[in-house]
């Protein structure tokens, strides 16, 4: 371990020395990014970078020069000067005009940012605590992407990571390369950011508000963001994953995920909310048992011990253990300001009965269901008549 | 000359020929003074207890970033941290250390024998340990029944968390999604603030009415004029922020809906108020210490401060411009295509009179007769470091740029830059420059320079790696992150235990002196302690006599 760690530090001392040179490597500067977009800010951050450069070198250069040339040990004697209207009206003069010229790029730049008209598609964002809602609004998709690595992986460090450890989804947002995206961006809750710094698109979802942006991808590929505002304790774990494709596979994409599409092929769960077909124990609680790790096992843990006093917890909760009917009440419709959202807009009544099957039979919850006589099964049909 | 400083005068001669005797025993002396440089310690020394606890906190922050996955302290514990760290940093150490200065320094720099308003100085102070006990409460209570619990008893159970939706508490996570000790931090923010506006008052009365006969003001020393108009600016957006979070409050408790999207509010009218306080509180942080910078630099280039006049005008402009860029902070908020740009304009514009500070200093030095005691090192390590922190300043000016850096460790770095290389590195040069006139003992300049080159280096290599984090993509306030981020967060973390370690060379120092200075040791040192000083306080005996300037002094040809 020590070993490892000196090691560690000595290669990431080396890469300190080397800071200057730093910018010449992509992980350490901006991405020059696949959207005109991100091209654009990309020049206008180098430029801005190149000018601060060049006036570091020449304030950097005089300070050096004066701090070595006057130095008192080398017996210099202080001159009497102390003031010079010239020289301050040029150092205001100057800068000045630098800034005029950064700011007519960045003006262009900026416009374009705000045209959001004539788009091919339009795709609606909304952030959740801790998860993005992704609309396509002429097509009718609309599905949840939540983080996808393993709560392992978060929690103990002897577990191997995966590559894209807290940057990979369940459900990717898919869009056409070379086509017009407009992002009409959201919140369900407190406020959110929608960052991909490949499209070089920052936009906050902001509840009461609908935010414009838009990206056009020239690039087939899978990029990768982050929840760029503080929303909470999960703030860390609401990545974006966007795979831009051709329009064929879009097509493709679009067809396989159309709500006709979804319901002729019949299975588990048909979007719509009446899939009320009674199931058996064993099924809803593995059904409940997958969707608990995606949905609940964050704030709730998957022991069940939550995080008090923020979290509750499930194991031995009077709520989990009580009237089957209020708690099915509650995981419908959440509790106003708190991190505990309506599910009952989120997912269908199977994922439902399972999610509640799943907990009121799991860490010792059965044993007291059973002391106090509460039901331990909930039908995806009880569901449907409390929604 | 004001008639007040004629009457203290009168008072002064009456009770006492000298106008030295000494202070009252014991704690009453601490509790009741009325003294500017009692309260100047107090202040100073609130300043130094809370650097260390909010330090902490940032090392806390720091551990848990070592590497990906969870290393030590749940994602929302870490929220409390971050959130904590920056609120005391700002309202409980750069500020306080800067009323400090005040109190201790404006009355001997104007030739007036105190503040003019003394009990009123007295209660601003007091004011602020209850407000950090308030703030700190839900930690205070977990720290106890964790100390109860280690000897077997249980005190205090179950504390709640503390504010975790970062120091700049946006709307709606801090209202309806808050933590109970939101309330707390309400009540703390309102006491903070009645003790900045009343610190505020004071000091701009004392300028304006106490300077001594002759000290006009382009006579009085530049770091009076950067308190000067830091007191304006105080007054002008204290009761905004104490607006803000009292706007909060009647929308946790009483049914209103200013920030509640729901209830026909706005969530973005929040920063709108927040920010319209908290850029103004920017310069609030900078333009005193800016103060403190000039008197170094002109004291060890052994020249006279280059461009007073510009300088004094670059101060006052900065502040009007800060009142106009509040909206910088929020491109991303979905801000319409006009107000981006005119709030971008406004703000690249403010690195003119910035600039023009830079210039003005660096032209000071040129052809000085320069030497490299410990308050010189910082001052020179704020003029690189603070232009560094402006450098990325004017970049994240750029709106469509700040499209990408916004909300990013780049913003971090940015900001780390000005407010410890900035702001904390002056804090620092001040106390080293005046701590022998305030205790009549000359530190160590050996340990005073390993303070500084320590600070110095473990500070870039904590931050400088930020900037390439945030380029790169990594949010700012996320407790655990990708694979990628792993090195330079690595690096930062080892940067900042030594940072925070570096810092027990400060204690130790100012230990020292204190411990000498109440001893009475007495080492003969000359009034004016640096050759090159010039202003008022260098008239007077080291250390300062308890009670200094009871008459108003005469002024020699130059003051600043
Ligand atoms: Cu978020």
């Amino acid at each position: 371990m020590c070993r490892w760690m000196l090691k560690r530090f000595t290669a990431v001392f080396a890469l300190f020395l080397f800071m200057p040179l730093a910018l010449a490597v992509p992980l350490m500067n901006m991405p020059y990014g696949v959207t005109p977009m991100s091209h654009d800010i990309y020049r206008l951050h180098m430029i801005t970078f190149y000018i601060c450069c060049i006036i570091g070198v020449v304030v950097f250069g005089f300070l050096f020069y004066s701090i070595y040339k006057y130095r008192q040990s080398k017996g210099s004697v202080a001159a009497n000067f102390h003031e010079h209207p010239m020289v301050e009206i040029l150092w205001t003069l100057i800068p000045f005009l630098i800034l005029v010229g950064l700011a007519i790029p960045a003006t262009i730049v900026l416009k374009d940012i705000h045209n959001t008209n004539e788009s091919d598609l339009i795709v609606k964002i909304t952030g959740y605590q801790w998860k993005w809602k992704y609309e396509y609004l002429d097509q009718g998709i609309s599905f949840f992407s939540t983080l996808s690595t393993p709560q392992a992986q978060i929690d103990d460090p002897k577990e191997p990571k995966d590559q894209w450890f807290l940057l990979e989804v369940d459900n990717p947002m898919v869009i056409p390369i070379h086509k017009k995206v407009k992002l009409l961006v959201t919140s369900n809750d407190v406020i959110h950011d929608w960052w991909v710094p490949d499209f070089a698109v920052k936009q906050d979802a902001i509840p009461g508000y609908i935010n414009e942006n838009w990206l056009e991808v020239d690039k087939v590929g899978t990029y990768r963001g982050q929840c760029g505002e503080l929303c909470g304790a999960y703030h860390g774990f609401m990545p974006i994953v966007v795979q831009a494709v051709s329009d064929e596979d879009f097509a493709k994409w679009v067809a396989a995920h159309s709500p006709n599409a979804k319901a002729e092929a019949g299975g588990l769960i048909p979007t719509a909310q009446a899939a009320t077909r009674p199931l058996s124990k064993d099924d809803l609680f593995k059904i409940g048992e997958k969707q608990y790790a995606t949905s609940c096992a964050m704030c709730h843990q998957p022991t069940g011990q939550g995080l008090p006093p923020s979290f509750p917890a499930l194991k031995g909760s009077s709520i989990v253990t009580g009237d089957v009917n209020k708690n099915i009440q509650l995981v419908l419709h959440g509790v106003p300001g708190t991190a505990m959202q309506a599910f009952g807009e989120q997912l269908d009544n199977q994922t439902l009965a399972g999610i509640l099957t799943y907990v009121r039979n799991s860490w010792g919850n059965d044993a007291l269901n059973a002391a106090h006589k509460q039901a331990v099964v909930v039908q995806p049909e009880d569901i449907e008549k409390a929604r | 000359m004001s008639d007040m400083a004629t009457a203290i005068d009168k008072h002064e001669q009456a009770t006492d020929d000298h106008g030295d005797h000494g202070p009252a025993k014991g704690f009453k002396r601490w509790l009741f003074t009325t003294n500017h440089k009692d309260i100047g310690t107090l202040y100073l020394l609130l300043s130094l207890a809370m650097f260390f606890v909010a330090g902490i906190m940032a090392l806390v922050v720091r551990v848990e970033l070592f590497e990906p996955g969870k290393v030590w302290v749940t994602p929302d514990f870490f929220n409390q941290m971050t959130t904590m760290h920056g609120l005391i940093m700002v309202f409980g150490v750069i500020m306080p250390a800067m009323a400090g200065f005040a109190n201790w320094m404006i009355p001997m720099m104007i030739g007036a024998p105190d503040m003019a308003l003394p009990r009123l100085n007295n209660w601003s102070f007091w004011l602020l340990p209850f407000a950090f006990l308030l703030l700190t409460l839900p930690l205070d209570k977990e720290l106890l029944s964790m100390l109860g619990r280690a000897i077997g008893i249980s005190i205090f159970p179950g504390a709640g968390p503390a504010p975790d939706y970062g120091w700049t508490f946006y709307a709606p996570l801090s209202t309806t999604y808050g933590p109970d000790s939101t309330d707390y931090m309400i009540f703390a923010i309102h006491m903070m603030g009645i003790s900045s506006i009343l610190a505020a008052i004071n000091i701009v009365v004392t300028i304006f009415n106490m300077r001594a006969p002759g000290m006009t003001w382009t006579r009085m020393p530049i770091f009076v004029w950067g308190w000067l108009v830091t007191a304006f600016l105080l007054l002008a957006v204290m009761p905004v922020l104490a607006g803000c979070v009292t706007m909060m409050l009647m929308d946790r408790h009483f049914h209103t809906a200013f920030f509640e999207a729901a209830g026909g509010g706005d969530p973005v009218l929040f920063q709108h108020i927040f920010w319209f306080f908290g850029h103004p509180e920017v310069y609030i942080l900078i333009l005193p210490a800016f103060g403190i910078i000039s008197e170094v630099v002109q004291t060890f280039s052994r020249k006279r401060l280059f461009g007073y006049i510009f300088m004094v005008w670059a101060n006052v402009s900065i502040a009007l411009l800060g009142f106009l860029v509040w909206m910088h902070h929020m491109f991303t908020t979905g801000a319409p295509y006009a107000a981006q740009l005119f709030f971008m304009y406004v703000t690249m514009l403010v690195s003119v009179p910035t600039g023009i500070k830079i210039f003005n200093w660096v032209t000071t030095i040129f052809k000085g007769s320069i030497s490299f005691e410990t308050p010189m090192l910082f001052a020179l390590g704020f003029l690189v470091m603070f232009t560094l922190g402006g450098f990325s300043g004017l970049m994240l000016a750029i709106a469509p740029a700040d499209y990408q850096y916004r909300g990013s460790y780049f913003v971090v770095a940015h900001f780390h830059y000005v407010l410890v290389s900035g702001s904390l590195f002056a804090i620092f040069a001040g106390v080293y420059y005046w701590l022998p006139k305030w205790t009549g003992h000359h530190y160590s300049e050996v340990w005073g320079k390993w303070h500084f080159w320590l600070t110095a280096i473990s500070m870039n290599i904590t931050f400088f790696p930020m900037h390439f984090l945030g380029l790169a993509g990594m949010p700012r306030r996320i407790p655990d992150y990708a694979l990628q981020f792993t090195d330079f967060n690595q690096l930062a973390t080892v940067g900042a235990f030594i940072f925070g370690f570096s810092q027990l060379i400060f204690l130790g120092i100012i230990i020292n002196s204190c411990r000498k200075a109440s001893a009475g040791v007495n080492e003969h040192l000359p009034n004016r302690v640096w050759e090159g000083a010039r202003s008022l306080e260098w008239t007077l005996p080291t250390p300062a006599p308890y009670h200094t300037f009871a008459t108003p002094p005469e002024l020699g040809h130059e003051t600043h």
